[in-house]
């Protein structure tokens, strides 16, 4: 089959695709219990992971919309808007942590309980909690907590939560359109690879050997 | 429950398959195609990769952004069902001892996401006992399996270098793609510490082949573990093999249909196979000329294990008694660090085909070295698709170098870290080797006399444990990963650190998911289930065309090797049907 030919039945292959599979619509019908949450599901999802998905999804919220709120400060804090790209929050960030928590109860604990330190230690200090803190109180209970190895030992607990907070923060955000784009993350397409790009090569003084060159499928520049 | 019902299927098959991954796909391939009736048994879901789909998602397409869960444990994108334990479907093992099983559970088996590395055995990995005196020779030679080797090649298609060496032999490969940026820091720092570096071996179609499956060229993505749902470019028993047989109106798939038993009659043949339906759960019984068994390893030992008669006491093929025995996986350690030199790199698409572009196949004489096996090096690193785990624990990172002139405090929050996040982002590096463990006698699984599954199955007990053999190969690997690090000026940040205590971090047996032996093939019918045309001694219908007939399984992933097998069963069978000697 012709190259082009065949990138093109790719193309069209994406694009018609069905998206949801069987299983869950029949279940729908089979019910008659089809409520607003149910998932609509973008990628494969097999019988049990339908059941599952349901499952987590039919679940009450595990925050509190205090804690949400805390979270939403902390992710911004961590991510906040810049000349690159928007915030943590703009990215939905605070969604994707009250999903990941009912998917992964190890992280309950941890955050709940890292929450309920962060505002116990505001109490004390400032007599308000994180969330209604001003900006500058915040910001200095941050500093107490965001860099492990200066925080104090009365301080380790807050450490390791920010820190938590910190890597659930990234995954949330460089996993959704906003921060795939500020990372430049430039794959998930149909492409040619034909290797390390010239410019590239130069400024790491490297070269694909005559017997790369001769053996290698290449593809010519004007293509794609 | 309903009333419990005993269903035989009316229709009389030639063939009845348990298993559809590498072996069970390439058999019924083969046999429909020769116009043989075929019938599919299949323990988990039905799946069509045209259909259930997860190539070219973009992350947030996955609420837990690609993280794994227990029903997808490699990660949401991921195309196998299946996992590490299942629900009601326990497996034991002997006290002091480990073992692993991953079990898929779908149409196509584990190929639907695996490595697609498909590396052909040489003529030394079928003779090791004449070499090293351990283990035992296989009843056939490469020069057996070659033409096969050859006709899998050409029939499903497969990009590597003619390299001229002696036990990793050349065979009809299309072109390999460019190695990556990172791939050529490797080779270098590999080549300086004596480690042989060339093309990696994959079955994917870097150039569009010749074929009745509709399957088109790689256009790099990749995400070969999602199956390539959009152009077919990669081996998966579903997209190359069962979809493309099926349209000889030669085989029924049975789905949700979990094998029970391989039925003999009094001459002591196999006439067919009984399964429950997960379906109905109902019990059903169906009828072949030839019963093949492939459905992994462990689970094919299983089966036959569980299929005892008054003709086969001890379990059906195994009057030797060595079903179940010298069950073995590949080694494997790895270790992965930065690259320094990638920091602030250009972004670009480097996503290539699935999987690594360049490796390391076995380089050194083991005469020379305190462990008899040798392994492979495969390689990773780059710029790939942000997923969930993105850059954790940054804190432990970007204290300790100069991001863009400022040395910073480790942690941190602000613009000031998303310039670290993307300043290190692309710089990670890693490398595992995969090596040849020798299969012993003592290394086995065996029927649990206690326990059932929730089938009323019973199931397997595994005693298995690793030999100063693989901890002395696991340790010579992380010397050499290291050195290989060291070379290019990579720091490692995790797996440096092992030692005897943890047996060089070598992986547990099982977890590299390379199982085989259990159901040996060999020319003395005392010490083997099979001859060597993968056929039992005991019960000249029932074949076995998975990694269980396997002697030893070299330093080689290990699918080709099915593939080739299994074809070569295949011909056997329909030459000896056409003779009416089955």
């Amino acid at each position: 089959m012709d190259r082009r030919k065949s990138l093109k039945l790719i193309f069209t292959g994406a694009v018609a695709a069905p998206i949801a599979i069987a299983g869950c619509k029949t279940d729908d019908k089979k019910t008659g219990t089809a409520k607003t949450d149910d998932p609509t599901f973008n990628l494969d999802r097999n019988p049990d992971e339908v059941k599952y998905e349901k499952g987590l999804l039919a679940q009450e919220k595990f925050f509190t919309d205090h804690e949400l709120a805390t979270i939403t400060i902390l992710a911004d804090i961590i991510i906040p808007k810049d000349d690159v790209s928007g915030s943590a929050s703009e990215a939905k960030v605070p969604a994707f942590i009250e999903f990941i928590v009912k998917d992964m109860p190890n992280h309950q604990v941890p955050m709940k309980g890292g929450l309920r330190w962060l505002d116990i230690q505001c109490l004390k200090r400032y007599e308000k909690t994180f969330k209604d803190c001003n900006q500058q109180q915040q910001i200095e209970l941050v500093d107490m907590i965001a860099y492990p190895k200066k925080a104090k030992p009365e301080m380790s607990q807050g450490a390791i939560f920010f820190s938590l907070m910190r890597d659930l923060t990234a995954s949330g955000f460089y996993t959704s359109e906003i921060g795939v784009k500020d990372l430049g993350y430039a794959g998930n397409k149909v492409n040619q690879w034909n290797g390390v790009p010239h410019e590239v090569l130069q400024q790491y003084k490297m070269a694909y050997t005559e017997k790369e060159l001769k053996e290698c499928v290449s593809f010519k520049k004007t293509d794609g | 429950m309903g009333d419990l019902q005993l269903k035989k299927q009316p229709k009389k098959y030639d063939a009845v398959i348990v298993g559809s991954g590498a072996g069970g796909g390439m058999a019924a391939y083969m046999l429909a195609n020769a116009g043989l009736k075929v019938c599919i048994i299949e323990a988990g879901y039905m799946y069509d990769p045209q259909k259930n789909i997860t190539q070219l998602k973009n992350p947030w397409d996955s609420p837990r952004r690609g993280a794994s869960t227990k029903l997808r444990p490699f990660g949401d994108f991921d195309a196998c069902y299946g996992g590490w334990s299942l629900e009601g479907e326990p497996f034991t093992k002997e006290t002091g001892t480990d073992w692993a099983w991953w079990r898929a559970r779908m149409l196509g088996g584990r190929t639907n996401h695996w490595g697609r590395i498909s590396l052909r055995f040489g003529p030394k990995d079928f003779k090791r006992k004449s070499i090293d005196g351990l283990g035992d020779d296989w009843p056939i030679g490469y020069e057996d399996v070659k033409p096969y080797y050859d006709k899998v090649d050409k029939l499903i298609g497969i990009f590597g270098t003619n390299e001229g060496l002696e036990n990793d032999p050349d065979g009809f490969f299309l072109k390999p793609p460019k190695p990556r940026l990172h791939e050529l820091f490797i080779k270098n720092a590999a080549t300086q510490a004596g480690v042989k570096v060339i093309p990696s071996r994959l079955s994917i179609l870097t150039e569009p082949i010749k074929n009745d499956a509709g399957r088109g060229a790689c256009f790099f993505c990749g995400q070969c573990n999602r199956n390539c749902s959009m152009a077919k470019a990669d081996f998966s028993s579903p997209n190359a093999l069962i979809y493309p047989a099926m349209k000889t109106g030669n085989i029924d798939v049975v789905a949700n249909a979990m094998a029970r038993e391989v039925l003999t009659n009094n001459e002591g043949l196999a006439t067919g196979v009984s399964y429950i339906s997960k379906e109905d759960m109902m019990e059903y019984q169906v009828e072949g000329k030839v019963v093949i068994v492939a459905a992994s390893a462990c689970e094919s030992a299983r089966l036959l294990l569980n299929s005892k008669s008054q003709r086969h006491p001890n379990g059906l093929a195994n009057s030797s008694d060595v079903v179940g025995k010298y069950l073995h996986d590949s080694t494997g350690a790895a270790l992965g660090g930065i690259l320094p030199q990638l920091f602030d790199r250009k972004r670009y698409n480097e996503d290539g085909v699935g999987g690594m572009h360049i490796y390391s196949p076995w380089w050194l004489d083991n005469k020379k070295l305190d462990f008899p096996r040798g392994y492979h090096v495969e390689y990773w690193g780059g710029q790939s698709q942000p997923s969930y785990g993105f850059s954790w624990g940054i804190e432990n990172l970007n204290g300790k170098y100069v991001v863009k002139g400022k040395q910073k405090e480790g942690g941190g929050y602000g613009a000031s870290l998303k310039e670290d996040y993307r300043y290190f982002y692309g710089c990670g590096v890693g490398m595992a080797g995969r090596g040849e463990a020798i299969p012993i006698e003592s290394n086995n699984c065996s029927i649990d006399p206690n326990v059932v599954d929730k089938f009323g199955i019973p199931v397997l007990k595994f005693n298995v444990k690793w030999t100063e053999h693989e901890i002395k190969q696991a340790k010579h690997m992380k010397e050499t990963f290291k050195e290989v690090m060291h070379n290019m000026g990579a720091v490692i940040t995790w797996g440096g650190d092992d030692d005897e205590k943890n047996q060089w971090g070598l992986a547990k047996p099982g977890e590299i998911i390379h199982e085989a032996g259990t159901v040996r093939m060999g020319n003395d019918a005392k010490k083997s289930a099979l001859n060597k045309w993968s056929q039992a001694h005991d019960c000249k219908n029932l074949f076995c065309v998975d990694g269980g007939q396997f002697v030893s399984q070299a330093d080689k992933n290990i699918t080709w090797t099915i593939l080739a097998l299994s074809m070569r069963a295949s011909e056997y069978i329909i030459d000896e049907m056409k003779k009416q000697n089955l």
